[in-house]
This record gives structure tokens, sequence and C-alpha cells, in this order.
């Protein structure tokens, strides 16, 4: 009896708590997205013979996002029918959009009107999730991006 | 040191090659920040000390590729790439690659 509730318990801070984490990260990507527009990502490696580069700099950035309880639960009984994991998408998708936001922030820093260009994504295991979907101690998702930050004179 | 992640450096020449260099570092962070991970299982958010690790890692990956590239007597490094791997649970290990070159 006492395992049910926990459980129950685990599960409901899962949804509020993690819900609400969720909810307010997207909020604060979409603000920030929005403040950058202005910089451009482009994962080819072309330069236009228009640019005048005065100055090319390696940028980077890094996120790691936990799991919650409540997503971990639905995942799990999500396994057992197949389909679309869509709680863990959004796990993804806010890491992904993190990183490439730190790495806008680090080519703003450059100054003036900044392009970067090569952008790749890379994801790590540091809480030894193994590429076969077995998860070690912590599921989690961590996400490096990085480019070529080119300020335009 | 100029480092880029495309074949060249833009607005300035290559004049010399000097091959591979490469930089890798295995880092974990107490156990105590694993435990707090754990916890932020159950909550969800951003792991912050994890995120932490994850770039004190690519700092010292790419400081000891610089100090290779830098004993080759380069002045750029291109090309550079990331690549991870997973070692140990709690651990993170990165790998970075990339081309010594001289520009003028």
């Amino acid at each position: 009896m006492a395992d049910i509730i926990v459980f129950i318990v685990l599960v409901a801070c899962g949804y509020f708590i993690g819900g609400h984490r969720e909810r307010s990260h997207y909020r604060s990507i979409f603000a920030r997205e929005a403040a950058t527009l202005e910089l451009t990502l482009l994962s080819g490696k072309a330069i236009d013979p228009a640019w005048q580069v005065a100055q090319a700099a390696l940028v980077t950035g890094v996120c790691v996002i936990s799991v919650d309880y409540f997503k971990s639960v639905a995942a799990g009984l999500r396994n057992l029918v197949g389909g679309r994991v869509s709680a863990y998408e959004s796990l993804i998708d806010r890491a992904r959009r993190e990183a490439l936001l730190r790495m806008k922030a680090q080519a703003a820093a450059l100054g003036g009107k900044v392009v970067v260009i090569n952008v790749r994504l890379e994801t790590s295991s540091i809480s030894g999730m193994k590429a076969d979907g077995r998860s070690g101690q912590v599921a989690s998702v961590e996400v490096i991006a990085y480019g070529t930050a080119l300020a335009l004179a | 040191m100029i480092l880029t992640n495309i074949e060249s450096v833009p607005g300035l020449r290559t004049v010399e090659h000097m091959g591979l260099v490469s930089g890798s570092t295995v880092r974990s962070k107490h156990v105590g920040r694993d435990l707090m991970a754990g916890l932020k299982n159950i909550f969800g958010g951003e792991l912050k000390g994890y995120t932490e690790l994850l770039n004190e890692a690519r700092e010292e990956a790419i400081a000891r590729m610089v100090k290779q590239a830098e004993a080759l007597g380069a002045n750029a490094v291109v090309n550079v790439r990331f690549s991870t791997s997973a070692v140990a649970a709690g651990a993170a290990e990165l790998y970075a690659y990339g081309t010594a070159v001289r520009v003028e």
C-alpha cells in the first residue's frame, strides 16, 4: 500500500512540477528565439562572397535536461504498445533548442552582425543512457551545439 | 589561436598544414551531483551540474587540442569536430579534433 502511495506522489510531482518547468522553459525558449531572429544559423559551410568577414570563431552551447517521473512512466507505458513517445520528443526538442540558443548568445557576444555557419549538434551520455535505449542511473538528454561564428564588417 | 569548424579561416590564407591535432578528456562530478541528478529525475528540468560538467569537458578538450597545435607552430585549427562516448555513468568523455594550420 505504502509503495502505491509513494508511486502516486512521485507521478504527481513529475506531472505538476515537471509540467510547470517544461511550460516555463518553452516560454523562455520562444521569447529568446524571437529576440535572436536576426542572428542567422546555417548548417552549410558556404560563405557568401558578399560577406566582409571581420572575425571567425568557434562558438558552442551546451544543455543537459532531465526527464521527470511522469514522463518516464508515460514512456514506459508507451513502450508496451509502441508508437510515438511524445513525452520524450519535447525533452529532446527543449535540449536542442536551448543548446542552440546558448550558442547564439556566445555568437552575439562577438558584436555587430553575426552569422553562424556549419552548425552541428552532438549528443553525449554522461548519465549512462545507452544508444540502445537501456538507461543508466539518471535519464537525461545532453546536447552540444557548435558552429563557426562570422562577425561581418 | 583561431578555431573554426569549416575548412578555412575566412579572410585569411592558409599557408601551411600541420596535420591532425586532438584533445580528449574524461571528467566526472562528485557523487553528490549524481545524487542530485537522480532526484531531478523526479521533478524534471535542467541538470545544471551536468551542463557544467559538459562545459568543463569541452573547455579542457579544446585547451589540449590548442596546446598540441601550438607545439606544432600553428596559429589556427580548422575543421574542428567534437565526438563523445560513454565510458562510465556519471562521466563525460569528450574528444575534440581538427587540422592545425598556419594562416596569414
